[in-house]
């Protein structure tokens, strides 16, 4: 379970953001590596704008697809209020990258609930790590030219957190085999944006 | 030779697995989490694949092709085998000629279904034997057992997956030049065989018996059944994922992993027992392998520990060790951070669904709003009452608009709302279906009206898909699930040809159209059906004039939060449109019911 090289990332996030594709990306990176590698994504019904899970989990043997509780090494939250309903899948110590995105459920323009404080989403975090990092990914996605980049740019900025030995090219191949030729430039500058976003952080 | 080593997802697995073990006919209905094994079935040029009108119609098409000498795949989800228990019963009696895999996919938690069962019990009540893997490889490994087994003993072959294995991916290893056994095609005459009179049937009865003793023999040996030597203290019993979390709790047991789960072994599972000092059982659901032991006289223990409902997971198993005093406390203690009170966030009907105007109008007719509360319930009964079905439109039933009552399964919207006007209900009574439900199992249910005369309304949402389960076609849609174009059936005819006087077509995007139909549908004296047609947004591209609210004009009435659009969001005490979720001119409901007329596109209101 906690052998050599193993990684449990969570990406979470609202039906539409394209999660379950970076997680399809990273975890062919990791399988052409040479990792075991398991991944198991929330479909169905919860696609309707519903909230959004993938567990990826890497490793030389992995068992579960599921994650367990307080055993995630990453959290990569595309949007703030899901990176607070899954806090207690972080370990203590993990890292939690979270996109400074609120898309508000309809209780809230109802009226009937409150969307949490950024304090309160990053408080709870703090109980369990140093390592949260608050990252603007949709206005700099947007900056490229689309929005719909967020998804690769989060990975290029997660992709330096993983101690995992992968190549430019390794990346490169990864993200080719999942997108179309037409937008295939546009999301490799999205992932080298963030990557480069990532790049002053002290990891 | 070339070895390909892949991610693959349970579903993708099972579909590589049954071509590679030579199937050439492969039947489906869609229904999560079984819906990509047809659509990966589809991709391969070299079969028939097609989207049965439903699952009972899938398992006839596969039996009839099995006969043919064909080796056959039938998938479903778990409640479709309900649907298709009756020919699947009717495969156990005769047996087969070619193969015959019938996957069942359950969905414990029921992440998208409208109930829990454990089809492990079609089994026992099939007498047939069936097949459960853990992963991808043992999912593609498996089907070629399968057919061999459905071959050798003259059965056709369940084989059992949960959600968390058809929609998890792992790594699988495949030869993928292996080579295809083709089969002769042809069809034996065999009435004592095939025809299932009375006298015949007895002759096959005792056929079923002994060839469930002679898969128990296969189920001594099979390798599809290990034992993995261990720690002597603790052995495991389990299969499917449950054995994954079993292993990753306990790390150094003993197991016996079942792929094989019906017939079971008892002397492999005795000589087990035999091995270990305590026999723990992991399983998700009924304590299906835990009684099947117990009734071996073998002492076991699992569900008193364990729960009998929803998805387990490594954490659950070890606190049901705990209790069960196999590992100490201190190894399941894991401080869990709480999460707090948070909004939810429930699926919601897409912005510009064309579902939504309809909802919107039944939720303002009857008093509906006032009556029902925030939960939707009531003691008292409202002017309509709405019968449900299955499909996005389901959704409906989540605030704001709260406009549906019931939901069963499929098709019984409208046997329901026969039911409760014959009752003698005072309130008016609308089934809602969408048009592959409505295919599937809505025109027996039309025909039962037309025939016994109940003044109902139905209220069909066409929108040419089956939009839930992820666009696959259906039998109006007017293409295969090959890809193929092939002769829409027409709802229109279909609603006619069995008699229904009263109905009226109406485009889903055009409010005061639908207002009026559905008003004047439910006023009606007569049985009345309302076609309710427009495009689902989900394959809808074009997004044109996006609608956005003229700040100046808006009087934050709220009307416009009613409809349940995602686009349509508030913020510091003012409505907005979202521009990046709306639909723009594909849609326009909410500038159409705008009392203030404050909603248009850029630079215009309405």
């Amino acid at each position: 379970m906690k052998s050599q090289g193993k990684q449990d990332v969570l990406m979470v996030g609202v039906g539409g953001q394209g999660i379950i594709l970076a997680s399809d990306i990273l975890g062919d990176v990791a399988l052409d590596i040479g990792m075991d590698v398991k991944k198991t994504d929330t479909l169905g019904m919860a696609q309707r704008g519903g909230s959004v899970t993938s567990h990826l989990r890497i490793g030389q043997k992995v068992w579960s697809p599921l994650i367990n509780t307080s055993e995630a090494d990453i959290l990569l939250a595309f949007e703030k209020l899901e990176a607070a309903r899954w806090v207690h899948y972080l370990r203590p110590g993990g890292t939690v990258i979270i996109n400074n995105l609120a898309i508000p459920p309809l209780s809230i323009s109802l009226g009937t609930q409150v969307y949490p404080e950024d304090e309160a989403i990053l408080g709870s975090f703090r109980r369990v790590t140093k390592a949260a990092y608050l990252i603007n990914g949709t206005q700099q996605a947007a900056a490229l030219g689309d929005v719909r980049t967020l998804n690769i740019f989060m990975l290029g900025y997660l992709s330096r957190f993983l101690p995992l030995k992968i190549t430019d090219e390794q990346w490169q191949k990864g993200i080719a085999r999942h997108l179309p030729s037409k937008i295939l430039d546009l999301n490799k500058r999205a992932f080298e944006a963030g990557r480069g976003a990532a790049a002053g952080v002290n990891i | 030779m070339s070895k390909s080593r892949k991610l693959l997802s349970g579903n993708e697995a099972i579909a590589l697995g049954a071509y590679h073990a030579g199937v050439r006919v492969a039947t489906a209905y869609p229904g999560t989490p079984s819906t990509e094994i047809l659509e990966n079935m589809a991709a391969f040029k070299d079969l028939y694949a097609e989207w049965s009108t439903n699952e009972k119609v899938a398992m006839e098409v596969g039996l009839g092709a099995s006969y043919a000498g064909v080796r056959t795949l039938v998938s479903m989800k778990h409640v479709g085998l309900n649907v298709a228990a009756d020919p699947f019963m009717a495969a156990a009696t005769t047996g087969v000629h070619g193969g015959l895999v019938v996957v069942s996919a359950d969905d414990p938690g029921i992440h998208s279904s409208q109930g829990e069962q454990d089809n492990r019990h079609f089994a026992r009540l099939g007498r047939v034997p069936m097949i459960e893997p853990a992963d991808s490889q043992e999912a593609y490994d498996f089907m070629a057992a399968a057919y061999q087994i459905s071959e050798k003993y003259d059965t056709p072959v369940l084989f059992r997956i949960t959600t968390r294995v058809a929609h998890s991916k792992s790594v699988v290893e495949v030869d993928m030049d292996v080579l295809r056994a083709e089969r002769s095609k042809f069809f034996h005459h065999h009435v004592e065989k095939y025809v299932m009179l009375p006298g015949h049937a007895r002759l096959r009865v005792p056929h079923m018996h002994s060839r469930m003793e002679e898969l128990t023999a296969l189920a001594e040996k099979t390798p599809l059944n290990i034992i993995i030597e261990g720690d002597s203290r603790t052995g495991i019993v389990s299969s499917g994922v449950g054995y994954e979390y079993a292993r990753e709790a306990f790390p150094g047991a003993s197991f016996l992993k079942l792929g094989l789960i019906y017939p079971l072994p008892p002397k492999l599972i005795k000589r087990f027992a035999d091995k270990v000092n305590k026999l723990f059982v992991v399983e998700e659901l009924d304590p299906f392998l835990e009684e099947n032991i117990k009734a071996m006289g073998i002492k076991i223990e699992g569900k008193q520990h364990i729960p009998r409902h929803g998805e387990l997971n490594t954490g659950a198993v070890r606190h049901a060790a705990v209790k069960a005093e196999i590992i100490p406390p201190a190894d399941a203690a894991v401080e869990v951070v709480a999460t707090g009170n948070l909004p939810g966030r429930p699926p919601l009907l897409c912005a510009g669904c064309p579902h939504t105007g309809a909802f919107f109008v039944l939720s303002t007719i009857g008093k509906r709003g006032k009556v029902l509360d925030a939960r939707g319930r009531s003691e008292k009964e409202s002017g309509l009452i709405i019968t449900g079905d299955i499909g996005c439109y389901t959704l409906a039933t989540y605030p704001p608009l709260r406009a549906m009552d019931t939901t069963a399964c499929m098709g019984a919207s409208i046997g329901q709302a026969i039911g409760l006007v014959k009752a003698g209900v005072r309130s008016k009574v609308a089934a809602v279906i969408g048009d592959s439900t409505f295919m599937h199992s809505g025109i027996t249910g039309i025909i039962d009206a037309v025939y016994n005369d109940a003044k109902i309304t139905v209220i069909i949402l066409d929108n040419g898909t089956t939009a839930m389960t992820g666009h696959q076609d259906h039998p109006g849609s007017g293409k295969s699930a090959q890809g193929v174009s092939t002769q829409k059936v027409d709802i229109v005819k279909i609603v006619e040809g069995a008699g229904v006087k009263n109905l009226q077509v109406v485009d889903s995007f055009d409010i005061k159209s639908v207002r009026s139909a559905i008003r004047s549908a439910l006023d009606s004296e007569q049985l009345s059906v309302v076609i309710v047609r427009g495009r689902c947004a989900v394959t809808n591209k074009v997004r044109k004039n996006k609608r956005r609210v003229d700040q100046d004009a808006c009087n934050d009435c709220g009307v416009c939060l009613m409809i349940g659009c995602q686009a349509i969001q508030k913020k510091d005490g003012r409505v907005y449109i979202e521009a990046g979720t709306c639909m723009g001119d594909a849609c326009g409901i909410c500038q159409q019911i705008c009392p203030k007329k404050a909603i248009g596109t850029e630079g215009k209101a309405a």
